[in-house]
């Protein structure tokens, strides 16, 4: 029962480290709006093209913030270890 | 409104388990409302005139701003497949709306999105080996044939990455609007996740949906293009 617990608190708490990628993923969205707005201000006739060039930009960096979302809800809700620690014992 | 699917019932159809879940029977409903739109527009079709009024502008309105969106990201001669892309687009849009009024979006639901993403995937090879014929096999042993496994994992994430953005994005929705129902006392739960909902489902949804479908039409572009 000992070793349940360890395993749980063990997944709760790489569920919060991959959360913590966020940090980075958000600051490469900013950095990616602040040269967007930047081109935007110098030359406001290109807009267009650049608003959607960097909404593709974002989508592309989100996904990594994704991926860590995802891997702390398997480790909350679909442990995969669970199981074999409880076919194990 | 909760975190897992809720299963209705379960069908036994020549020894197989169906199991009929919310996200399927929600999937149904968005079709039939889509259906019932479809017939309508169909019907209104015979009436319409060369000067646009009410029903007739708003219908001219989408259908040329997706064709313009389009067009200008596939290219001119690759334009034919723009109305299935439309069909997802509407798909996804009216799922990710759908739950604003506290149902299930079934977008949040890692199957319907898997689909999705298989499918564009399966239309990026065939208008890869449609337009470029052998020259698509080709590409994947470019720059010299011992990358080959390396272009074939960039290929197969291509799907997973598609199909995994949209997901993500719709159940973290979910999972803040979830946790707000159930953490509040109930006289905070009239009139301020109207916010909530605006923002996780309105504005959220209709990113992914175009940067869905962006990067679909940017897939098939890129493999179908000379």
């Amino acid at each position: 029962m000992e070793t349940l617990g360890l395993v749980i608190a063990a997944a709760h708490i790489s569920a919060a480290i991959c959360l913590l990628n966020g940090l980075l993923t958000t600051f490469g969205q900013a950095k990616i709006c602040a040269q967007a707005i930047e081109s935007m201000a110098r030359q406001p006739e290109a807009a267009d093209s650049i608003r959607s060039t960097m909404f593709i930009g974002l989508a592309m960096a989100e996904t990594s913030g994704i991926y860590g979302l995802l891997i702390a809800i398997i480790m909350l809700f679909a442990n995969p270890l669970i199981n074999i620690l409880l076919n194990y014992i | 409104m909760g975190l897992d699917i809720k299963n209705y019932w379960v069908l036994n159809i020549f020894g197989f388990e169906v199991w009929i879940t919310e996200t399927i029977v929600n999937t149904w409903i968005i079709m039939l409302i889509l259906i019932i739109l479809a017939i309508i527009v169909r019907v209104k079709l015979r009436s319409f005139k060369d000067i646009p009024t009410g029903l007739q502008n708003i219908i001219e309105a989408a259908i040329e701003f997706f064709d313009n969106f389009a067009t200008g990201t596939l290219g001119e001669k690759l334009s034919y497949i723009t109305p299935w892309y439309f069909m997802v687009f509407a798909f996804i849009l009216s799922s990710s709306l759908f739950s604003v009024f506290g149902l299930r979006a079934p977008t949040a639901d890692f199957a319907t999105t898997l689909t999705l993403a298989l499918a564009s995937f399966v239309l990026m090879l065939f208008m890869g080996f449609k337009h470029q014929k052998g020259r698509y096999l080709k590409t994947f042993f470019e720059p010299h044939p011992i990358f080959f496994p390396l272009n074939l994992i960039g290929e197969l994430a291509k799907p997973v990455s598609l199909s995994f953005r949209l997901f993500g994005n719709m159940l973290s929705g979910t999972i803040i609007l979830t946790l707000y129902y159930s953490l509040t006392p109930i006289f905070v739960q009239i009139g301020i996740p109207s916010l909530l909902h605006a923002v996780f489902d309105v504005v959220f949804g209709a990113l992914q949906t175009y940067i869905f479908v962006i990067i679909s039409l940017m897939y098939v572009r890129n493999a179908a293009d000379q």
